[in-house]
Formats: structure tokens, C-alpha cells, sequence
């Protein structure tokens, strides 16, 4: 019976779910790491095991996606516009997708990478989610921004963060042209289907940095308002 | 003119005035306190006891300008003169009309400013019961003025009060330093804004007249002390490492807390200096008339009893069903953490003092809520529900044709029934 207008007054902070979405996608993305050992070590099993759990993750990043976009309806006013707001949430949605595609494409192909780019394979994986880790830290930034009205220091701090991301993917970039640099040199010696699919992983792999990258990118947007 | 019934309806003035000012006590106070409590920087109970003791402490030294706006500011009584017992029967019937209103808007969750639903009562009476030259319009016109600027008002300051905190403060290098050097100055603010307004014009009725000079001087001296005893509770705050490990601001959170507390002091006296003329102006009006035997005076001074009456009813209100709404919403504003709720109430608090200062009855809850909407401008805030706020500034095209309609029908009501 008793109520208040004031109750209504303040709609539900997006920050605290979308910190959450990307953790959730950081974590989908870091089982990759183990998932990639195990096609190494030809685990099939283990394989199975850590694509469920990619999928898994994908699933309720997925769900927090879902209840966010139903809790900002447009009479909201914000502190981040909701424009930005959707367009961070929708790319942070792709990484976990792609995650799962590569996962999953590995598996469906009983894939095998060969000697060659093991090493540096792995590398490139993990190089990846270096990326996507930096990019959920800048993410982890928003509720301080928002804390402190979007004042300078923070700004500035966020600045460098997303200017890491960018580093970081530029890393992954050199790392890929050196993977097919290597991989073009014995491709002749390989299966040209398969071929054609180790390039596809690979560029689906450096997607994932991409996609960091496009995350620190709307977060200066967000900065600039 | 023999005054027939007189007791009856000074029993009858004393019972609606308290009945109106309950509702004010459960109704706005409540809303007026919710943003401390909401942003935990108090508990329900301690903001009921700040509550009953600073509404008492506005509404008794401060409500005196605002009072004599509603008793006689808004109807021309001259016109009266022939027939005052019309004037009891339309004061009656505005406050039986407004407590009405808000009894039902406040049971259906609606927003509801009392200030409006007395207003729109009074004038209801007035033009329909007797005339449209009972009224004076250019006060009335004045008023309303002062519903649309106080809010805008209340909002740039809570905008500039949040970027003096951002400057002074959340974006610093050392955020829990600063607020622990920066958070007295804001609280000898506090101390010293309410008593400066206070003081340069509230207290007339009670007999003190300072010159401003003293205003002023009285007002930094109690500023001072203000700030002294806020000092002391902000030097006990210790950074505990463990709330910062989530939230960086945890701990800067927890200065402004103790902040909170002074400005929820300043809400509660503001809105008794400004609200419980809503309940008790039209009493004094009715008892002026009564006791004076039928004559009307502008020049008849406030009864205490009169202040009195309206301060508890505030508080016995606000203790009685002022718990529940204050209770709902402290559950639902976890988004206003303290840094906001200080601006927003400061802001707020001050807007309205000036107000009853200057005798123009406002609605708080619209002030309070045009601060808010200065901090969210500011970036201050998560996320604000636009169609809310506006449904609550609209409120008034409900507010004042229904005070009017029931304010008229409750008249012609007393009137069949005493004449």
C-alpha cells in the first residue's frame, strides 16, 4: 500500500550487468586455452569436455544479454547513451559467438594442427585473450566512471587502458601473419581442405582480438560524450 | 456578527489541521527522507527521530511567512467581510479536501504534492464559492511561477554542488583524503545556508528581529559548530581495505555518508518550514475569524498553538505510516550513493528554505526531484526513468482540478450543514 514516487525515479543501472556480460565472455573466451591443449595433446575427451563448457558460457552470457537489453527501455535517461550501450553489448556478444564457433569448428573437423605451428599456435591463442582480458579490465572501469561523473583522472586512466587493448591486438596481428607465413610454406605438403580450414581458424582466432579491440573503441566513445 | 457553532468548528479546524498534517507526516516526509535512507547513510529509525525533531524545528521557527501566504495571501478576505463564516466553511472544506486527496493518491502510490492539493483547494473554494474576484490572482499567478523555477532552480545547484564534489573530491589523486579534508567545508554549508535564510527572515513571528549583519554572523557561528561535530564523525571514518577491494569509492562513499546525515536534517526543516502551512494555514485562518468574533483581519498574528498543532501532526504522521513508504523505498534507491543524495538534498533543502522564507509555498517533492534530474545531467547517475519524472511533474494537472472539485463540493457540504 505504501509506496513512493521515488522508487520509480531511478531506472536500473545498466553498468553493474554489462561488467558482468564481459566477464562472462572473458571467461567463455579463456576456456579456449585449456580447449586449444587439448587438441594438441589429441584429448579428444578433454576437448568435449571444455567445448560443453565454452558453450555453456556462451549460453548465459548470452542471457544476461537478453535481460539487460529488456531493463533499458528508451524512457531511460543515462549516464552512458544507450546507443553505445547496445553497440558494446552486441560486439561483447560476438567474441563469446566466436569463441564458440572456433571451438566448436575444431571439433566438428577433428582438426589437427600440425608440428610446425603448435607452438606458435597456442601462443596466438592465448596472445588473443590477453586482448580480450585487457579489453574486460577497461570494461571493469565504468562503474568508477560513472562514480565519479566521467572526471578526468578516470577518463584518462580508461584512455590508456583501451590504448593497451590496442597494443595488444597489434601484437596478435603481427603473430598471425607470422602463422601463415609458416603454415604457407608446408601447405603443399597438407590436405587442401584441411589447409583451408587451419587458415580459417586462424583468422577466426585473430577475430577474437578484432573484437576486443572494437570494445576498447566504444568505451572511448562512451569517454568523449 | 455572532459566530454560531464557534466551538464546533474550532474542533472541527483542529481536527482537519491535524488530519491534513498526518498526511503530510506519512506522505511527503517520508519522500523527503527516503533518499538518506535509500543511500544508507541512515537507518529508518534514526531518520524518523531527524525527521520528528528537525520538521518540528522548521515548521515551529520557520513555517511563519509561508503560513500567511496560505492564510491570507491567496483569497482577497475583504470581500468576505459581510459573510465570514463562509471563509471558515472554505478554509474547512480545503484542507478536509486536500487531506482527502492525498490520502487517496498516497494509497494508489501516486505522486502527490500537498502543496498543490491545498493550493488548488483554496482557490477552488474561492472562485466557485464566492467569486472569481475573491481570489488574487497575481499571487496565485506567482506561485505557480514558483512551482516551475524551483525545481530548476534545485537542479543547477545539485548539478554545481556535483561538480565541486568531482573536482574537489572524486576526481582527485586521493579521493578518501580529500573527501575527509572537503566533506566538513560541505557540512559547514549545510549549517550555515539554513541558518543564514533562516535567520534573515523566519523568525519574525517569534519576536527576534536581527539586522543582516547579525544574520550573517549568527549563521557562520552556527555554521561552525555545525561543522565541528560533523568533524568529529568524519575523523572516526577508517579506510577499511576490504569494502575498496570491490569498489573503489567504497570508503569516500562512507565521509559523504556522515554528510548525509546533516542534509537530511536540512531536508526535514526545510519541509516543515515550507509544508506544514499547508495544514495549518487555513487554521489559522479559521481561528483568527472565530476568535475574533466574525471579523476579519489581516493584521491578527499567528497562534503558537496553531504551529504546534501542524508540527505534531507531522510527526505522528511520519512515525505512524511514514515508516512503510520510507521502508520501500530505502529497499529500491541503491543508486543513489551518497556523493548524489548530499547534492541532491542540499540543493533541495536550500531551494525550499529560500522559498518559506520568501513566503511561497513549493512542492518539495518536485524540487527534490528537479535536483535529481541536475545530477543526472551531470552524469552523476546510472539511469533515470524519464516517464516517472514526468508523470510526476504532470501530477499537477490531476492535483489541482481534483483539490478543487472536492475542496467545492466539501464547501457547499459545511455550508448546507451549518447555515
Amino acid at each position: 500500500m505504501a509506496s513512493s514516487y521515488l522508487t520509480g525515479i531511478f531506472g536500473s543501472s545498466p553498468i553493474a550487468p554489462l561488467q558482468k556480460h564481459m566477464e562472462k565472455v572473458h571467461a567463455c573466451v579463456e576456456q579456449l586455452i585449456p580447449y586449444t591443449e587439448a587438441v594438441l595433446a589429441r584429448d579428444f575427451i578433454a576437448q568435449e569436455r571444455h567445448y560443453e563448457n565454452i558453450a555453456k558460457l556462451e549460453r548465459e552470457a548470452d542471457e544476461i544479454k537478453n535481460k539487460l537489453r529488456m531493463q533499458i527501455p528508451n524512457r531511460l535517461f543515462m549516464a552512458i547513451p544507450r546507443g553505445d550501450l547496445l553497440d558494446v553489448l552486441r560486439i561483447q556478444d560476438k567474441i563469446a559467438g566466436k569463441a564458440k564457433d572456433i571451438a566448436g569448428l575444431m571439433l566438428g573437423r577433428k582438426m589437427q594442427i600440425p608440428e610446425v605451428i603448435t607452438d606458435d599456435f597456442l601462443l596466438f591463442v592465448k596472445r588473443n585473450i590477453d586482448c580480450c582480458t585487457q579489453a574486460c579490465t577497461a570494461i571493469n572501469e565504468l562503474d568508477e566512471l560513472v562514480e565519479t561523473g566521467f572526471v578526468k583522472a578516470v577518463t584518462d586512466l580508461v584512455e590508456t587502458m583501451v590504448q593497451k587493448i590496442d597494443d595488444i591486438e597489434h601484437d596478435t596481428d603481427q603473430m598471425q601473419i607470422k602463422i601463415r607465413a609458416e603454415l604457407f610454406n608446408i601447405e603443399k605438403d597438407l590436405n587442401p581442405v584441411d589447409v583451408m580450414f587451419l587458415y580459417k581458424i586462424i583468422d577466426l582466432t585473430g577475430d577474437l582480438a578484432d573484437g576486443a579491440e572494437r570494445v576498447g573503441n566504444r568505451l572511448q566513445l562512451m569517454l568523449g560524450q | 456578527m455572532e459566530m454560531e457553532y464557534a466551538t464546533i468548528l474550532l474542533l472541527l479546524a483542529g481536527v482537519f489541521g491535524l488530519f491534513m498534517a498526518w498526511g503530510i507526516g506519512a506522505n511527503d516526509v517520508a519522500n523527503a527522507m527516503a533518499t538518506s535512507v535509500g543511500s544508507g547513510a541512515l537507518t529508518i529509525k534514526k531518520a524518523i527521530i531527524i525527521a520528528a525533531i528537525f520538521e518540528f524545528a522548521g515548521a515551529f521557527l520557520a513555517g511563519g511567512q509561508v503560513t500567511r501566504t496560505i492564510r491570507k495571501g491567496i483569497i482577497d478576505a475583504n470581500l468576505l467581510a459581510g459573510t465570514p463564516e463562509l471563509l471558515v466553511f472554505g478554509m474547512l472544506a480545503s484542507l478536509l479536501a486536500a487531506g482527502t486527496w492525498l490520502l487517496i493518491a498516497s494509497h494508489r502510490g501516486w505522486p502527490v504534492s500537498t502543496t498543490h492539493s491545498i493550493v488548488g483547494a483554496i482557490v477552488g473554494f474561492a472562485m466557485v464559492g464566492i467569486g472569481m474576484d475573491a481570489v488574487h490572482w497575481g499571487k496565485v499567478q506567482s506561485i505557480v511561477a514558483s512551482w516551475v523555477v524551483s525545481p530548476v532552480i534545485a537542479g543547477s545547484l545539485a548539478f554545481g554542488l556535483f561538480m565541486s564534489v568531482q573536482k574537489l573530491v572524486l576526481g582527485t589523486d586521493k579521493p578518501f583524503e580529500n573527501a575527509k579534508r572537503y566533506v566538513p567545508g560541505y557540512i559547514f554549508l549545510v549549517g550555515f545556508i539554513i541558518s543564514l535564510v533562516t535567520l534573515l527572515k523566519g523568525l519574525k513571528h517569534l519576536g527576534f528581529h536581527l539586522t543582516s549583519f547579525q544574520a550573517v554572523i549568527f549563521s557562520v557561528l552556527a555554521g561552525i559548530v555545525v561543522m565541528a561535530i560533523g568533524t568529529y564523525f568524519v575523523r572516526k571514518v577508517e579506510i577499511d581495505p576490504e569494502a575498496d577491494r570491490d569498489f573503489h569509492f567504497a570508503n569516500v562513499e562512507k565521509v559523504f555518508a556522515i554528510l548525509m546525515v546533516f542534509t537530511a536534517c536540512a531536508m526535514a526543516f526545510a519541509h516543515g518550514s515550507n509544508d506544514v502551512a499547508n495544514a495549518i494555514g487555513p487554521v489559522a485562518a479559521i481561528v483568527s475569524i472565530i476568535n475574533s468574533g466574525g471579523e476579519i483581519s489581516q493584521q491578527s498574528p499567528l497562534p503558537s498553538w496553531v504551529l504546534l498543532l501542524g508540527a505534531v501532526g507531522i510527526v505522528l504522521g511520519l512515525a505512524m505510516l511514514g515508516r512503510k513508504v520510507i521502508a520501500t523505498v530505502g529497499k529500491n534507491i541503491t543508486e543513489l550513493t551518497p556523493s548524489r543524495g548530499f547534492c541532491c538534498e542540499l540543493a533541495a533543502a536550500t531551494t525550499v528554505v529560500i522559498a518559506s522564507a520568501t513566503g511561497i509555498p513549493v512542492s518539495t517533492t518536485h524540487t527534490l526531484v528537479g535536483a535529481v534530474l541536475g545530477v543526472g545531467i551531470a552524469r552523476g547517475i546510472g539511469a533515470l526513468d524519464l516517464a516517472v519524472v514526468r508523470n510526476i511533474f504532470l501530477s499537477w494537472i490531476v492535483t489541482l482540478p481534483v483539490g478543487a472539485f472536492l475542496s467545492v463540493v466539501f464547501f457547499y457540504v459545511l455550508k448546507f450543514i451549518f447555515s
